[in-house]
């Protein structure tokens, strides 16, 4: 039902409905932590050509020859009872393997952006990288032992973000936790989706 | 999130120290696949068995094979295997090209897109 198959007769076995979500937020937020509270963390490395990791640097004349190197990631898996299956991804913190989060971000269901309240600055390129890409997105703030406590109205300010952006307070280690995020999540893409149906059919496109 | 660098002074033994071949010597140096990638979370069915082919088919184009006798998700195979995923997506290329396997994508932005999200939505309450 809800595959395009890209080939024809793809479905001699049953084939798995798949999506997406990414974890996004700065370096040691917690974004693996949070993976692993909710499903198994799988390891996944991928090698990428430096030539596209320097991307903007003007001198190559420097780079004698073609070299590439090892992005180590992980990501976890959900299966529900239902056949659906729920991937999550931690994007790479480090700013220069941000080509790779176009690859992760196509498709995806939405992003969770997890932010350290003591070091708000290092969520703000994640936050932007939504925004410009119009993914529906959630924040969500870890809780560290010992941090001071912020209100979430202090969170949206001091990120400026959208009002319908939900924000929430949350312990990455505790699956509890976690799975009211991934909920939040879902539950605000699933409202932009059905906005934006409703918006496009009152202008008579559908 | 760790680069795939360790500390110098630390010695990589055995396994610590990657494979014998180096990964993109199982593709010949190859890093893009013939056909347009797939995506990490398309799924893979294998739907063949490789002929005799010496020079085409090797041992690790036959593990990912065997691996998606069950139909897989991309991202699956390159951890099941411990390969690179630019690897693992030559490697996928070469099976696609010889009709080995049959690569699914998933939905993107079409009108199915909310029962999937209402199906995720379902699943996690239930967790």
């Amino acid at each position: 039902m809800a595959f395009e198959r890209s080939e024809p007769g793809a479905g001699l076995a049953a084939v798995p409905i798949v999506t997406k979500l990414l974890v996004a937020g700065g370096f040691g937020v917690g974004k693996t932590t949070l993976v692993g509270a909710i499903s198994e963390v799988r390891p996944l490395s991928t090698e990428e050509d430096l030539s596209e990791v320097s991307v903007g640097i003007d001198d190559t004349t420097t780079v004698a020859h073609k070299r590439t190197t090892t992005v180590a990631m992980d990501f976890g898996r959900i299966t529900f009872p239902s056949g659906v299956v729920l991937y999550l991804f931690g994007t790479p913190g480090q700013e220069r393997f941000w080509f790779m989060w176009d690859e992760l971000a196509f498709g995806a269901l939405g992003a969770i952006v997890l932010v350290d309240t003591r070091r708000l600055t290092d969520s703000f390129s994640s936050v932007d990288y939504f925004e410009i890409r119009d993914t529906p997105f959630v924040v969500a703030a870890n809780h560290f032992d010992g941090a001071p406590r912020y209100s979430q109205a202090d969170i949206r300010d001091a990120l400026d973000l959208d009002p319908d952006v939900p924000v929430l307070i949350c312990d990455a280690r505790r699956r509890e936790s976690v799975k009211e995020v991934l909920i939040a999540s879902v539950t605000h893409s699933l409202a932009r989706h059905q906005s934006r149906a409703s918006g496009l059919s009152r202008l008579g496109g559908i | 999130m760790a680069i795939g660098m360790r500390h110098e002074s630390e010695r990589w033994l055995d396994r610590d120290a990657g494979p014998v071949v180096r990964p993109y010597a199982l593709v010949r140096g190859r890093t893009r696949p013939p056909r347009a990638a797939p995506d990490l979370i398309d799924i893979v069915t294998a739907v063949g068995e490789p002929e005799s082919d010496p020079f085409g088919i090797g041992p690790e184009h036959r593990r990912l094979l065997g691996l998606c006798r069950k139909p897989t998700a991309v991202a699956d195979l390159a951890s099941d295997t411990e390969l690179p995923l630019g690897v693992v997506r030559v490697m996928l290329g070469d099976l696609r090209q010889r009709g080995l396997i049959l690569v699914a994508g998933s939905a993107r932005h079409d009108s199915s897109e909310e029962a999937v999200l209402r199906s995720v939505l379902d699943g996690l309450r239930a967790l």
